[in-house]
């Protein structure tokens, strides 16, 4: 087990273009935390960087409070798993699960008790003798992490390790990974662009866009706090609305946004005319768009929620104060109510 | 209603390069032209000339008396200097593949790092094979001659030829002059001639092994020999098979580097097959016994063609 800490860490790309700008993570001990951000964020360099494929242009990195920038990632105690998988084609699961044992030099019979654990716990004690060509993507990506699992390492290094997989075995890997991660406690680090995955898997989420942190906190923090207009409407989808008021920008999110009859309750708030509605049906729920003040505005409402207008015509709709973040509309950052914390340091 | 403006037959025609029944012979016909006409044809009429009693004289066969059975062949088998070639064609052959293998290994490895002056690098790696080869036999001729040899020169400014030195008295070499050397001299050319061959499609191969993969090594604590020996060889291996077949076809079937640098000789010792079949059946008129000579590149230039199609197939399948 370890804390990972990257202190100022950058990285340059042909002398100017910056892809990872100044970052500071510290996770704590266990951690699974998730590095989420669009294509191009920068966050796989970023997760490199930490594994040592990557060297920053500056800044530092520590694992288990050691400095390690100079270390090779041999000797950082570390497991990667990659989107590939990048499970070696002409070894069997066993020789692929064997591989880090043999490079440690572990004994023979040791090699062989390991397999076998780290086989039982991803459940791929059949297939040891397979090639990875006659393996689904669901069972090479077990064990690319039974290749991760088996040398015990400090820390995990996830590079987007579902996005090879259908959307059906992607829900149930997500469960298995995290429960995988409860279970072995290894502290891990996970990069993704698909919130679904970050929102439901991580202790923590470090939000990232063009190389730099917008935020970190945990899945209730940035979903309901978020720092910026950049972390509001990347969560969430749809994401939350902005409604522009003077030098500010109104935030709610579309869950929030009832039919104005539906307020009974005293509960102070602010009342927005929803023109030229369309509904999207969407069985659970349902989306009602439109506009306000001319800008695109969503809200979401139970299947069954009868509107009071048809197509095309207004309904109005308003939003609790309590539910409503104020942005300042030049910088993005949030104004109301103050930030709660923009955590960075340790919070699991 | 009004009538169709074409009829079938007229859409047809305008459609008929679409219809790969069609398409597919009329695109494959220009090839088996040129295989029938420059391939099967010669292979057809070497195989004839091989049993019967053509010379360069008279290479007409007008009756079933010109035919000769296997009289060639046997004539040819109990020829000392057919022998020699058989075995030189081997050796040669075998012992520079060998060294193809590990140089071209190596200068891959070597060429797939980054580096300051990479592309010079590989550009002068590239050079021999750009070469047309009687060209760059000829440069190593004058190389090697008995005389004026730069290789002499050099060796007797270091003190290493000449009275009382290592490689001493005498003040040349006569690299093409004495059996060993001249051998050597031949091996040499054509691990010169097949390296770059070798090293750019070794090359290709390193540089189709995922990145991903070599990250993955990495991180698992593999350092660069274990890397070496239990991931890239092992994955380079299909690739390397092909390199060694091609240059097993150039190096058995080569004609130029034995004529121009040494014309089989010293008394024969540098003789290959080829080079034995072009003086017997051209300069020597005896094209019967050339083209027997000849067939007997044919049984290897057959397995390996076949290892050949193993591979393209296996490849296919995977």
């Amino acid at each position: 087990m370890a804390i990972v800490e990257t202190r100022k860490l950058t990285k340059e790309f042909d002398g100017d273009v910056r892809v990872v700008k100044d970052i500071d993570i510290r996770t704590s001990d266990g951690e699974f935390l998730v590095l989420l951000g669009p294509s191009g964020c920068g966050k796989t360099t970023l997760l490199r960087m930490i594994g040592g494929l990557e060297k920053p242009t500056s800044g530092q990195i520590l694992i288990g409070n050691r400095v390690v920038n100079h270390l090779p990632p041999r000797a950082r105690q570390i497991a990667m798993v990659f989107q590939s998988y990048a499970l070696y084609p002409h070894m069997s699961v066993r020789g692929n699960i064997a591989f880090p044992l043999k490079a440690a030099k572990v004994d023979k019979a040791e090699q062989q008790r390991k397999i076998a654990w780290a086989a039982g716990i991803l459940g791929i004690d059949t297939l040891l003798d397979r090639k990875p060509r006659q393996l689904s993507g669901g069972q090479r990506q077990r064990v690319a992490l039974a290749r991760a699992l088996v040398r015990e390492p400090n820390v995990f290094l996830l590079d987007e390790p579902l996005s090879n997989l259908d959307a059906q075995r992607r829900a149930s890997a997500r469960d298995e990974l995290q429960l995988f991660q409860r279970e072995i406690g290894t502290t891990t680090i996970y990069v993704t662009h698909d919130q679904v995955e970050a929102m439901g898997m991580g202790h923590r989420i470090a939000v990232i866009d063009s190389g730099r942190i917008r935020q970190i906190g945990t899945p209730r923090e940035i979903y309901e706090e978020p720092a910026d207009t950049y972390v509001a409407t990347f969560l969430g989808s749809p994401p939350m609305n902005l409604i522009p008021r003077g030098d500010d920008l109104v935030g709610f999110r579309p869950e929030n946004f009832h039919l104005a009859t539906d307020a009974v309750d005293a509960a102070p708030g602010l009342t927005f005319e929803l023109t030229s509605i369309r509904e999207e049906y969407l069985g659970s729920e349902k989306l009602v768009y439109g506009e306000v003040e001319g800008i695109r505005t969503v809200a979401r409402m139970v299947a069954n929620a009868a509107l009071p207008a048809l197509e095309g015509g207004s309904i109005t709709l308003s939003v609790n104060q309590a539910d409503v973040r104020i942005f300042d509309r030049e910088s993005g950052l949030r104004r109301q109510p103050e930030p709660v914390k923009i955590t960075s340091g340790a919070s699991a | 209603m009004s009538a169709p403006v074409h009829t079938a037959g007229e859409t047809d025609k305008r459609y008929l390069l679409d219809n790969e029944r069609v398409l597919g012979p009329l695109m494959l016909f220009p090839a088996v032209i040129y295989i029938v006409a420059l391939v099967g044809f010669p292979l057809l009429l070497a195989i004839l000339y091989a049993f019967s009693n053509v010379t360069v004289g008279d290479p007409r066969i007008s009756s079933t008396d010109d035919f000769v059975g296997f009289d060639n062949f046997r004539d040819v088998w109990n020829d000392g200097v057919f022998r020699k070639a058989l075995r030189n064609t081997i050796a040669f052959t075998l012992i520079s593949q060998v060294f193809v293998i590990l140089f071209a290994n190596i200068l891959a490895l070597v060429l797939s790092a980054d580096f300051h002056g990479k592309r010079l690098v590989r550009f002068l790696v590239l050079l021999p094979w750009t070469t047309p080869i009687a060209l760059g036999v000829l440069g190593w001729f004058w190389m090697l001659d008995s005389v004026y040899s730069p290789i002499d020169y050099a060796l007797r400014e270091a003190g290493l030829l000449g009275p009382d030195s290592v490689f001493g008295p005498g003040r040349n070499m006569y690299w093409l002059g004495k059996t060993d050397l001249a051998q050597a001299a031949v091996v040499v050319v054509h691990i010169w001639r097949i390296l770059p061959l070798a090293t750019v499609i070794l090359l290709a191969g390193l540089s189709s092994i995922p990145q991903d993969v070599k990250d993955a090594a990495n991180v698992d604590g593999a350092g660069f020999w274990r890397q070496l020996w239990y991931i890239r060889l092992p994955l380079l291996l299909p690739i390397m098979a092909v390199a060694t077949l091609f240059s097993l076809v150039f190096t058995f079937t080569d004609l130029s580097v034995s004529l121009v640098l040494t014309r089989g000789g010293p008394v024969n010792d540098t003789q290959v097959l080829s080079t034995w079949a072009y003086f017997k059946g051209i300069q020597g008129g005896n094209l019967a016994q050339g083209a027997a000579i000849a067939l007997f590149l044919l049984p290897v230039l057959v397995a390996i063609a076949i290892g050949m199609l193993r591979l393209a197939q296996r490849s296919e399948r995977d």
